[in-house]
């Protein structure tokens, strides 16, 4: 690991002006950042730790749903009484990952704002345009199993890794953020993280000197919450096509379906026509095969990833089954 | 408490070095190589000890981090003489066949009881409300960031539901 200065201010005032610059990095949970510093992928000058801001409470907000703190870890998330019986699609997604060690550690903030597992990122003697631009991809003609099929470019392939934020964009929640001049703004988590297209090494919309304040949920919506995850094993590994849904039905239709999908892209996979399509029709097998189509319309494999299109419709279609009671 | 951390019970100086992982500083400041490095990256759980109650993976959290908290180790929860009741459940069951895994796999095993006493859930978990149970798999799922090399598997768990059925975790 190269030397760095560690600061740790008490506020968020003090926070936002140390963060400030480019060679300052924030440290939440470490859990992400030390693992890419001890690589040399991450070189940060100055680490400015923000567990001393608090930020680390769900509250109940004014209009019936709930707001994240930051540093809530995601332990205290999935195990909250709240979040646990009006989200569960949440807590399920935070527990499908990683293990309890590490959701002990990691926070809301971090969470959302861990990089890829991309293989030629993570290892400094390869090529790769994410952290050194203009390198080339290594991953478009090598190793590609982890990557996308959705939304690629020339310049990167990369997946988001996580879960808990597919679970987040499912349920169309909130980003706070804090700027160093102290503005604020809010993003909702379907355009916080970016696509690669020829700026691969911006995940997301922060902005430098920024910070991640909270996550808030929207007040608690009808319908049966599934997260279903595909791994190579069945704990502790990244998915490989992950489904979060919110599924309402009204009779014998389709009131309501929010869908997001985690393994496909550079961020979790949010596309509203999927919900035009499905609301209004009765489920059966060759509904769901249309909303594959319709998800898959532009996908593109790189030879070892391939096999993440069929298995995107599988995965999509024994969801929609489960969350409609539908025999497939 | 300014730069002080609390190991089994005793104080010590934190590191001025902020690069040094609680690991590190366990291992190799303190001479305490109870605790294991297999991977260095959050892989594989060897270096598993618990902080203010919960576990975490000690190589990924640096330890100038760690003032004012109190950090349990494979040395503190029991001694050859006197083994806690998984530290000598794991002697019984033949948990483990090299032990280099066993002091991550113990620590571990020690707080996930009592996360299951005090209700978290697991992915293994049917409901996320209510009792959860030390069923085979759910201790397969909870102890999923215990990854032994040698393959002790089924001896580990064996002997966590022994503890588990006893009702005690020290
Ligand atoms: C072996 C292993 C397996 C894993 N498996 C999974 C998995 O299956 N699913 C999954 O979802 N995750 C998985 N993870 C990733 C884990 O969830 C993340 O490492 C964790 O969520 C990061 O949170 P943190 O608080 O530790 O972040 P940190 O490491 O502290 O920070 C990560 C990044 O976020 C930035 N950051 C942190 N807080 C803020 C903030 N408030 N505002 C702005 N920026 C901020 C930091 O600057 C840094 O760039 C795994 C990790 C490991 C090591
Ligand atoms: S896919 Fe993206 S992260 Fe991976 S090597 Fe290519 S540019 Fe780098
Ligand atoms: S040494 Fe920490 S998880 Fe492997
Ligand atoms: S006993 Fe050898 S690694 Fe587990």
């Amino acid at each position: 690991m190269r030397p760095f200065d560690l600061q740790r201010p008490d506020s968020l005032e003090h926070a936002r002006n140390l963060s400030t610059g480019e060679t300052a990095t924030l440290i939440a949970g470490g859990t992400n950042l030390l693992d890419l510093m001890k690589l040399q992928v991450e070189v940060p000058e100055r680490v400015v730790a923000i567990d001393r801001l608090g930020m680390n409470e769900i509250q109940a907000t004014e209009d019936g749903g709930l707001r994240i703190g930051a540093l809530v870890t995601n332990t205290a998330t999935a195990n909250d009484a709240r979040i646990r019986s009006d989200y569960p699609v949440l807590a399920r997604a935070i527990l499908a990952g990683a293990t309890q060690q590490l959701r002990n550690r990691a926070t809301t903030g971090g969470n959302l704002c861990q990089r890829t597992r991309c293989y030629y990122f993570t290892n400094i003697d390869q090529p790769c345009n994410k952290r050194e631009p203009g390198s080339g991809c290594g991953a478009i003609e090598g190793i590609a199993r982890l990557h996308g099929v959705l939304g690629t470019s020339s310049s990167c392939i990369a997946t988001y890794p996580g879960d808990m934020a597919v679970a987040m964009s499912a349920l169309d929640a909130t980003v706070e953020i804090v700027s160093a001049d102290g503005s604020e703004r809010s993003v909702p988590v379907r355009d916080f993280h970016l696509l690669p297209g020829d700026t691969p090494w911006r995940d997301n919309v922060l902005e430098t000197g920024e910070i991640i304040t909270a996550v808030t949920l929207p007040a608690l919506v009808e319908g049966k919450q599934l997260y279903r995850k595909v791994r190579e094993r069945s704990s502790y590994a990244f998915a490989l096509v992950s489904v979060a849904a919110i599924i309402a039905m009204e009779g014998d239709t389709i009131a309501r379906a929010d869908l997001a999908f985690g393994g496909l892209a550079h961020k979790p996979w949010y596309d509203p026509r999927l919900s035009d399509l499905l609301v209004g029709k009765a489920p059966d097998a060759a509904l769901f095969d249309s909303a594959a189509d319709l998800l898959l319309e532009n996908a593109q494999g790189y030879g070892e990833n391939d096999f993440k299109i069929p298995l995107a419709r599988r995965t999509l279609a024994a969801v929609l089954a489960e969350a409609t009671e539908t025999e497939l | 408490m300014p730069d002080t951390i609390t190991i089994n019970g005793t104080d010590h100086t934190l590191p001025s070095d902020p690069r040094v992982s609680l690991l590190d500083f366990l291992r190799h400041d303190l001479g305490l190589s109870g605790t294991k490095k297999g991977c260095d990256h959050g892989q594989c759980g060897a270096c598993t000890v618990i902080v203010n109650g919960m576990r975490i993976n000690s190589c990924l959290t640096l330890a100038a981090l760690h003032d004012g908290d109190d950090v349990t180790t494979i040395e503190g929860l029991g001694t050859p003489e006197n083994p806690s009741a998984l530290q000598a459940a794991f002697v019984e069951h033949d948990g483990y066949q090299c032990g280099y895994c066993t002091p991550g796999q113990i620590c571990s095993a020690t707080a996930m009881l009592d996360e299951i006493k005090a209700g978290f859930a697991s992915d293994a978990s049917e409901s996320l409300d209510g009792e959860m149970e030390a069923s085979a798999d759910e201790i397969r799922e909870r102890m999923s960031g215990n990854l032994c090399r040698c393959g002790a598997y089924a001896n580990i768990v064996a002997a966590i539901r022994d503890v588990a059925s006893q009702g005690e975790t020290a």
